[in-house]
């Protein structure tokens, strides 16, 4: 990472399929990627809707995009932060959340998981450390 | 480092104004621009959990907004500072960040 | 300072391209400087020059343009949202096969990078959105 990188933090608040605001959100993540800032997604409100596992939407004719979540580990986008409030208050836990995960370059490769639960006054300070915040 | 956070829907709608005002941080600026000015009004649902947080954090509301809908100043919450667009552009040029919550 | 914009919505349904067009006049009349705009989510709908609002009411397409032309403005259309809601310049409409374009003046399309280079190279970003 170079040291002049900017942090970029992209925040979700909206669940996938009712609005396109997920899907065009993610478009931005995996073209920001090729920029090289330090950056991280902060999944909090109806937003932790877009993790959920078991997505299927053959029914509503759309494309399914959740497999592509799992791709971000390949753009060196491994800081996924969920807020513990959020996910309560939908009565989910981080077991009804994709298992996603990044390959550590700086540790032999190990697999580790990219999604990190946090509560609301962590992601209190995650939001408030950045340089830049993009809302969707 | 301190924010600026914009909320633009009403409370009595989405949950945006309630989650906003749960991840400020005191120093931060909550500005109510759009249909989010109708967080300000004062004796309303919501009106007490407002004037909580009006002491650790800078709760503002954009004029100009508020008087399209006619909302008079006089019923906006105590504590809740009237700002025009330039107070606006200025807010954001003071916080270091600026977060829509959308 | 250096402001950038993010516009998330269409003309017309949602105040969002309002309240951002407010914003960057009150940037520009206080001293600040806009280098660019970006157009997201159907707000690159507010591209279009085929648009004709009542005479009575505000022209939004218009308003960016002018205050764009006067200041220098960077107008960015984000491709790939353009090209699903039917935004077309004329160059993509040749390669895509289409028989007509809507881009207005002052406007461009360009890709999702502009966006992350706008974060970059800003003092602040601010979006309007819903």
């Amino acid at each position: 990472m170079e040291n002049d990188a900017k942090r970029f933090l992209y925040v979700n608040r909206k669940a996938p399929y009712g609005t396109i605001y997920a899907l065009e959100s993610l478009e931005v993540v995996l073209i920001g990627a090729a920029f090289e800032q330090n950056v991280s997604l902060a999944f909090l409100d109806d937003g932790v809707f877009q993790l959920t596992k078991g997505q299927d939407t053959q029914g509503i004719g759309v494309k399914n995009f959740s497999p592509t979540y799992r791709a971000l580990g390949d753009y060196d986008v491994n800081k996924l932060y969920v807020e513990k409030e959020s996910l309560e208050e939908r009565g989910l836990s981080v077991d009804d959340l994709q298992e996603i995960t990044y390959e550590d370059e700086d540790d032999d490769w190990e697999e580790k998981p990219s999604i990190n639960i946090v509560s609301r006054s962590e992601m209190a300070d995650i939001m408030a450390n950045q340089d830049v915040v993009l809302s969707f | 480092m301190s924010t600026l956070h914009t909320v633009n829907k009403s409370p009595f709608s989405t949950q945006s104004l309630v989650s906003c005002l749960g991840h400020a941080k005191d120093g931060d600026t909550v500005l109510l621009i759009e249909d989010g000015v109708y967080g300000a009004i004062s004796q309303s649902g919501i009106s007490d959990a407002i004037s909580a947080r009006a002491t650790e954090v800078n709760l503002c509301v954009l004029q100009p907004d508020l008087e399209a809908r006619g909302v008079d100043a006089a019923k906006v919450v105590e504590g809740v500072n009237l700002v025009d667009y330039s107070g606006f552009v200025e807010l954001a040029a003071k916080h270091s960040l600026t977060q829509a919550w959308l | 300072m250096k402001f950038g914009v993010v516009i998330s919505e269409g003309p017309y349904t949602h105040q969002a391209s309002d309240s951002a067009f407010n914003f960057v006049k009150a940037a520009i009349a206080n001293g600040h400087e806009v280098p660019r705009i970006f157009f997201y989510h159907d707000g690159v709908n507010v591209g279009t020059r085929l648009s004709v609002p009542p005479q009575d009411e505000r022209n939004i397409q218009k308003q960016w343009t002018e205050i764009a032309d006067e200041n220098c403005i960077d107008l960015v259309i984000c491709i790939a949202a353009a090209q699903r809601r039917g935004m077309l310049d004329e160059n993509e409409a040749n390669r895509q096969g289409k028989d007509a374009n809507n881009i207005a003046e002052g406007f461009r399309i360009s890709g999702l990078g502009q966006l992350i280079e706008m974060g970059i190279q800003s003092d602040r970003l601010i979006t309007f959105g819903d």
